[in-house]
């Protein structure tokens, strides 16, 4: 029985992308807003689709090829939510840049199609299927600006690093099928559970899975194509590929590792600490050398990523759920601070280096203040929604006996504070730079001050995300 | 009425909207709404039962069920005084800066207004997240004060504190939620009662250590604070000394003390050890600075030595069956740390009177202050006494304490701790020999002008507490009494 329904916010958005697709090749260069807005429609009746499902009983469809369940609605919301901000903080900086041509959009659209995909998928083929499509659609975003060749580099990295990743993970799951006989997630849990004695195999794939979601996440020692591609790509694109995709790469652990092989959690659990271990170390330690605010940005989604692992680390409820608030408010946080980093590129400027961002209070208190905002809640210090993002994880990993870890993650917060605080003494005690830049649109403007405020105000009311959070893992 | 939440609420509310406003708007904006603070927090204390150590004013309202953390307040002896220090040292923070600060007045009033609030938070917060929110937020606006309206080498200044703080207290974090795990719940209370092994208590209390010695300061992690004070503008400073270090003595008091006593206990030699240190080899440094603030700044540390002198010397005392004295010595700290609110401000404050004249806070660019400034000379004089302790001042009341404990426990601990009577008076005298008496130094010096009445009636009223406090302690000390009563048989009864 098919039950077509559960897919519909994606079957929707893969026909308007194509449509709009189609309308971009007879609309006028000049005529640009038009995509921009039917891009942006498609994305809003999107979300509304998403968020109409949330609450709907789990259910599966294409012969339990796809799923539904309260993790997934709630994190396609998010999903789109952010790639609405996204959009709307690039579109400015496209128009100047003439990379605005229609593929861009259609590639976000096709990009937010495969992470909603990711989210869903119950089975290896269609979670692999997906996040091609995710990855396929940032190769061609980083490399649309054809005449920057550092843009051309970068998409080169990304791509042969990316398949080889995409390789790596194909052949754990050729491994795990190899050993239950399965694709579908649910199916290899239950064989798992029955029969551990057969799970050497199973095993085997699941390091090679482990190395692929390394990879796609950018966790150390698996991380170098990250810094290069956030710097090497056009600002808006380093957006695109540093905000919701780690919500969807969140999920594509939750479905790999807790649905399916959770029996060999003894197993993954080892190996993911030390990937957060190193990554927090990592990331944080030469986050503190950049002087580029693109790599800076780089590095500090590294060690991001480090503290996100941490509560799928504990490989309890509790703490996927901590692991998932971590993702949806890391997402909407870095949104906010790329945002403005495009809002200031404009009028000729390109904000590149740390200096650019000199006496930005002086400049645009809004702007400023936004950042200022996102930087402290990255730094994890409260009351930003950062801080309790934190806690949670940490909390997790103190309950799984994790401790050293946590002492690691409290330990690199702290050497990681200091590059934001750069930022906030850049901007608040340092006298302007660079001239005036022209004032951001007014719905830029009021995107950027709803995103700060929402980066504030969850951190004092968290319960708001946070019980989508438990209920997804109830 | 929910009383605590209005004190806390209020200011940073407020706070955020005078940051949109400027010049007198902002101004008398932010005096209202600071003296209106201060009378909702007097209900505190006249509505206070000092009968009882029980929590006070409490409130609770579940903040994030999913993870067990409450928004829960309340207020005992201990803290209740803090808090009512917090709000009347706002006051006095709105007036200093009323025509010192003009570039963007609405901004720095309002950071202070929601750093009022914040801190009025730490003192009340019953849970363990909320106070640590509370602790971390302070952090922010403070750095932004320093940053943005300090001295020359602010921007230092300023990370370091900021660092050097959040570096502490992110340990105390990870023993929280340790806490969380063993006792299933943030509350305070409810982590008062857990038992807890030895090994246990070594580990949580290292970790409440690195925050709250950090924040008090003791040596050897103080070394933020003469930095922070130097460059911090002059409210800032006050704002430092009277209150901010205040949270590292309360957080000893409310959390090592009572969650690990044994720990405390058995780190206790250690604790007097290095508090000694403070009291005996800060007075030698403090004797050594050529800057006002400096000095100032190192005799704060100085007294800080005598709050956690008289806090750990309990483990002393009930090791020799000594209860009375484990109260005195207790009771002692929390005089020495209000009675060095109003001081330390007083003094931060005077400083700040003669450097927006001058420009300059170098002793030697003074000298002979007395004969063109009568008036300030005479509340320099006043606080300088109060800063060295001298009987009738509320510097004495909290240092006689303790050393009158120590004594108890130690006749040589005493003699150490006493150096400070002649230590204190020596570099506070001396500066104010340097900078008040003598001929007049310079024309500089010649040109200034007295006090204004603005600036007169802020030094007289924190003189009027100075004085209050040390004629009549037991306004205070009878405020926590049951608490500090309570405390003392709590940590006297070991865990394990």
């Amino acid at each position: 029985m098919n039950n077509f329904a559960i897919a519909l916010p994606e079957i929707f958005m893969l026909v308007a992308a194509c449509i709009v697709l189609v309308a971009s090749l007879f609309v006028h260069e000049n005529n640009r807003t038009t995509i921009y807005w039917a891009s942006q429609a498609t994305l809003v009746v999107t979300l509304i689709l998403s968020f109409g499902q949330i609450g709907n009983e789990a259910s599966t469809a294409f012969q339990g090829a796809y799923g539904l369940d309260a993790m997934s609605s709630v994190l396609k919301s998010w999903i789109l939510l952010v790639a609405i901000g996204g959009f709307l903080y690039s579109r400015d900086y496209i128009n100047e840049r003439d990379i605005a041509r229609g593929e861009y959009y259609v590639l976000g659209l096709f990009g937010v199609s495969g992470m909603m995909i990711m989210v869903s998928a119950v089975h290896m083929l269609t979670l692999y299927l997906g996040l091609e499509l995710l990855a396929l659609s940032l190769y061609a975003m980083v490399a649309l600006n054809r005449s920057n060749s550092d843009a051309s580099e970068a998409a080169m990295k990304y791509f042969v690093l990316g398949a080889l990743a995409s390789g790596m993970l194909l052949y754990g799951m050729s491994m795990i099928y190899g050993a239950t006989g399965s694709l579908s997630l649910t199916t290899i849990h239950e064989i798992l559970a029955g029969d551990s004695a057969n799970s050497f195999g199973a095993r085997f794939g699941l390091t090679f899975v482990i190395v692929g979601i390394a990879f796609k996440l950018g966790a150390v020692p698996f991380h170098m194509w990250v810094p290069d591609v956030y710097d090497g790509a056009p600002t808006s694109v380093a957006l695109f590929i540093g905000t919701a995709p780690k919500i969807a790469a969140f999920a594509m652990i939750i479905r790999l590792l807790v649905d399916g092989l959770e029996t060999l959690s003894v197993d993954w659990q080892l190996m993911l600490a030390i990937l957060a271990a190193l990554s927090m170390i990592v990331g944080n330690l030469l986050a503190i050398a950049q002087t580029n605010i693109k790599r800076m940005l780089a590095y500090s989604t590294i060690s991001h990523v480090g503290f996100l692992l941490l509560g799928i680390i504990s490989a309890t409820p509790e703490g996927y759920s901590a692991s998932m608030f971590y993702a949806i408010t890391y997402a909407f946080t870095t949104l906010a601070a790329f945002g403005v980093l495009l809002a200031l590129s404009r009028g000729g400027y390109e904000a590149v280096n740390l200096n650019d961002l000199s006496g930005l209070a002086k400049r645009n208190v809004l702007l400023a203040v936004v950042m200022m905002v996102a930087m402290v809640s990255l730094a994890g210090v409260p009351p930003m929604v950062g801080f309790y993002a934190k806690l949670v994880v940490l909390k997790a990993a103190v309950s799984a006996d994790f401790i050293w870890l946590a002492i690691i993650g409290v330990a690199m917060s702290v050497i990681g504070a200091f590059y934001y605080l750069r930022i906030i003494k850049l901007m608040f005690f340092d006298e302007p730079l660079l001239p005036d830049t022209t004032a951001p649109s007014v719905d830029v403007s009021a995107g950027l001050a709803v995103n700060g405020a929402a980066v504030v105000v969850l951190g004092i009311f968290p319960g708001l995300i946070m019980a989508a959070c438990v209920a997804a893992f109830a | 009425m929910p009383i605590l939440s209005l004190t806390i609420w209020l200011p940073i509310l407020a706070g955020l909207a005078i940051i949109a406003l400027s010049g007198s708007a902002a101004k008398y904006t932010a005096l209202g709404v600071a003296v209106l603070t201060f009378l909702i927090s007097l209900s505190l204390w006249f509505g206070f039962d000092t009968t009882t150590a029980d929590m006070q004013f409490r409130e609770s309202v579940a903040w994030l069920p999913a993870f067990d953390v409450n928004y829960a307040l309340g207020v005992d002896g201990i803290s209740m005084p803090l808090i009512v220090l917090t709000t009347l040292i706002n006051i006095i923070v709105v007036i200093s800066a009323w025509e010192v600060i003009k570039d963007r007045v609405g901004m720095y009033l309002g950071a202070f207004q929601i750093m009022t609030g914040l801190m009025v938070g730490v003192f009340s917060a019953l849970d363990a997240i909320l106070f640590y929110i509370f602790f971390e937020a302070t952090l922010l606006p403070m750095f932004l004060i320093i940053g943005i309206w300090g001295g020359p080498k602010r921007v230092y200044a300023t990370i370091k504190f900021f660092l050097y703080t959040f570096l502490g207290s992110v340990f105390m974090l990870v023993a929280l939620i340790y806490l969380y795990r063993v006792g299933g719940s943030f509350s305070i209370l409810g982590m008062h009662m857990l038992e807890l092994g030895a090994r246990e208590q070594f580990w949580i209390f290292l970790a409440f250590f690195a925050a709250f010695a950090v924040k008090i300061p003791m040596w050897p992690v103080h070394t933020w604070l003469p930095d922070a004070h130097v460059e911090a503008p002059t409210a800032g400073s006050a704002v430092l000394a009277a209150i901010m270090l205040k949270m590292g003595g309360y957080g000893f008091l409310r959390f090592s003390l009572p969650i690990v006593p044994d720990a405390s206990g058995e780190l206790g030699g250690f604790m007097i050890a290095i508090s000694l240190v403070a009291v005996v080899y800060i007075g030698f440094v403090a004797l050594a600075q050529q800057d006002m603030k400096k000095l100032i700044a190192y005799s704060s540390i100085s007294h800080m030595g005598f709050v956690t002198l008289g806090t750990f010397i309990a483990f002393m005392l009930i090791g020799k069956g000594d209860i009375d004295g484990v109260a005195l010595g207790i009771e002692g700290a929390m005089m020495q740390m209000v009675s060095h609110g109003f001081i330390s401000a007083a003094m931060f404050l005077c400083v700040g009177v003669i450097y927006d004249r001058m420009h300059t806070r170098e002793i030697a660019d003074y000298g002979g202050v007395m004969n063109v400034m009568p008036k300030f000379g005479a509340f320099m004089v006043f606080f300088a006494m109060a800063n060295a302790g001298l009987p009738g001042t509320s510097g004495f009341v909290g240092e006689f304490m303790v050393i009158l404990a120590s004594f108890r426990a130690n006749f040589w601990l005493a003699f150490l701790g006493a150096m400070t009577l002649i230590l204190g008076a020596a570099y506070t005298l001396w500066m104010v020999k340097r900078v008040l008496f003598g001929d007049v130094a310079n024309d500089n010096v010649a040109a200034l002008t007295d006090v204004t009445s603005r600036e007169f009636w802020m030094l007289a009223s924190l003189a009027f507490f100075v004085l209050l406090l040390g004629l009549w302690p037991d306004l205070l000390a009878n405020v926590m009494h049951a608490s500090v009563e309570n405390l003392v048989q709590h940590i006297s009864i070991a865990k394990y």
